[in-house]
């Protein structure tokens, strides 16, 4: 009896202890910019202070000079202009691909599911090559429209993927009924397919946006001029320039675009999970 | 089996064919070419094109500078293949992915496994565990570029407090060994989130009977692991190691911001010396080279990848 007490005592102990050290492990770099971005200049690079705590009080001073010395406002602003015209030409092309892949299409529909899902192995290390010529000879290089332009590349096919798996988990029947009312195929989709899908679209449009404010490789290498960068280049090439690191600013600078769109998507990652796993195994 | 589903609808829209004019959108043989079209047509001039340009270039002698696109066969290959700097990116590649990997692996293990129940504040914990994955990445290396600064760095002054090192500390990102397992450290924190939480999906659809009965016979905790979960969990584990696998192969950022290569390419990986040589460096040829050696182990991936898809659809 007293032994089996010590075992679940043990087991809470040892489960505790993993939660509590991963977590730590995980949280802490953001924890980390909190801290830094509210900490004086000279409390900062004191080798004597204790780095956790404040000496002085917290400032602001790090994250004006964020928007007042540097173009960070303006790659925000990049960042979301890109983000939000991928995501249309997204949603454009892979809802009605995933629908025709999860009804239309039969036999070849899985074999051209199969082969769109695949695209997304063909990775942008593989291809930023081929398509730095291909910008450079539609007069976009340096421009935020190839990233417009070659975003949907790594959103599409993921997305079209997830939306079969949305689409198949809806029962046949619905369309079916409305056919039955005299609507054509394409009106059952528009009218009920397509409303009752609503979440799924939505898990699909914030996957898209977070890829988007997620992407490197192409960025840096199509962008040149500062003005131009989105935040995922901006911060790490820009602001790491030269000797001198700010780093009370890179640090606000990266809590300002990481945090915020962490808690958007927490929102739809269950969803994001179960259209994931779901389209890798079925 | 889909096919034997379809043909309910399609005789529906048959009969109704008949009784009205029918424009080609109503016609479900066009329907669904009509819809999938775009997308695919996307996907062609964009992927498709550009990797056969690619395939295209490393047989040739293009540079940024527009060069000429002379074929020289397989020169860039086994030019490159024999250098010093090409074999340590290669040999760095491999071990930055099977440690990284094995670590991923036996960590997403324990903390899907001490998340399965529930309790006061899973919420939370599950979002502050998935930070480093829903961050952008190249954002989130910038954090621990400070964590691991050579003056300042937070690690150092930590073990210093805990009496474990003494002055300086340790140049975690200046000393080659340190750094790959520095650069190691932060790919498994990029990764983690991932695997845990496809591993959470596994262990969710295990029907609680099956547990229930194992308590029943008296099975202890690593029987139990080891007789009834992991085996029912490992198809989806495989899922997880191989998109893992892919990322890990194709990952540049993280080394890109975290240290160049360096110090003396002891951290260089294939993708990022293919950046280094392509772009920055200008050789676009022996660039597509570097980019496309990776592409066997890719499409090795992918393989087995469909064969785990294929196999559970099976069972």
């Amino acid at each position: 009896m007293m032994s089996e007490r010590v075992k679940i005592w043990g087991g809470q102990v040892t489960r505790w202890s993993i939660l509590g050290v991963l977590t730590i492990f995980l949280a802490f770099p953001f924890v980390w910019m909190l801290i830094t971005a509210f900490k004086r200049q000279s409390d900062l690079y004191d080798l004597k202070h204790n780095p956790f705590l404040f000496y002085e009080p917290p400032t602001l001073e790090h994250i004006q000079r964020l928007f007042s010395e540097t173009q960070y406002g303006e790659w925000l602003l990049n960042t979301a202009l890109v983000g939000v015209l991928v995501v249309i030409i997204t949603l454009v092309l892979a809802v009605p691909a995933g629908y025709a892949l999860a009804r239309l299409t039969g036999q070849w529909g899985e074999k051209l599911g199969i082969g769109i899902f695949l695209t997304y192995l063909v990775p942008p290390t593989l291809l930023f090559i081929p398509l730095s010529r291909v910008v450079v000879n539609l007069h976009l290089d340096d421009s935020l429209w190839s990233l417009v332009l070659v975003y949907p590349s790594f959103t599409v096919p993921f997305s079209a993927w997830l939306m079969m798996g949305f689409f198949k988990a809806i029962p046949k029947d619905m369309e079916e009924a409305a056919m039955v009312d005299g609507y054509s195929r394409l009106g059952a989709f528009f009218r009920v397919v397509v409303p009752i899908s609503l979440a799924g679209i939505l898990t699909v449009a914030i996957f898209s946006f977070t890829l988007v404010m997620q992407e490197f490789v192409y960025a840096v290498t199509f962008i040149s001029s500062v003005r131009n960068m989105t935040v995922s280049v901006g911060v790490p090439t820009f602001l790491t320039h030269g000797d001198v690191y700010f780093w009370g600013s890179l640090m606000a600078g990266c809590f300002i675009a990481s945090v915020p769109v962490a808690i958007l998507y927490n929102f739809f990652v269950d969803r994001f999970i179960a259209g994931f796993t779901m389209g890798a195994i079925k | 089996m889909d096919s034997r589903e379809q043909t309910a609808p399609a005789a529906t829209d048959l009969a109704r064919a008949q009784r009205r004019t029918v424009s080609i959108i109503d016609s479900e043989r066009w329907l669904g070419p009509l819809l999938i079209g775009p997308a695919v047509l996307y996907i062609v001039l964009l992927v498709g094109l550009p990797f056969f340009m690619a395939l295209y270039y490393s047989v040739s002698n293009t540079t940024t500078g527009g060069g000429t696109l002379g074929f020289v066969g397989l020169r860039n290959f086994t030019g490159v293949v024999g250098t010093p700097r090409f074999q340590t990116a290669l040999k760095n590649t491999l071990i930055f992915a099977l440690l990284s990997q094995t670590v991923i692996l036996v960590l997403s293990n324990a903390l899907a496994l001490a998340l399965q129940k529930d309790f006061h504040g899973k919420r939370l914990i599950r979002f502050l565990i998935l930070l480093p994955w829903v961050a952008p990445i190249s954002i989130g290396t910038i954090a621990w570029l400070w964590i691991f600064d050579s003056t300042y760095s937070v690690l150092n002054w930590t073990l210093r407090m805990a009496g474990l090192i003494q002055g300086q500390g340790f140049m975690w990102l200046g000393v080659p060994h340190l750094a790959m397992g520095s650069v190691i450290a932060v790919h498994v924190w990029r990764q983690l989130p991932l695997a845990t939480v496809i591993l959470l999906g596994g262990l969710s659809s295990i029907p609680q009977d099956i547990h229930d009965a194992a308590a029943v016979d008296g099975a202890g905790f690593w029987r139990h692991y080891f007789q009834i979960t992991l085996p029912l969990i490992l198809p989806i584990s495989l899922v997880a190691l191989l998109f893992g696998l892919i990322f890990t192969f194709t990952d540049m950022i993280i080394i890109y911001n975290l240290t160049r290569g360096g110090p003396y390419d002891s951290t260089q990986v294939l993708a990022s010396l293919a950046f280094y040589t392509g772009i920055a460096g200008g050789d676009l040829a022996e660039g597509a080279a570097i980019a496309l050696f990776l592409f066997p182990l890719l499409l090795a991936v992918a393989w087995g990848f469909l064969r785990i898809a294929h196999r559970t659809e099976v069972t």
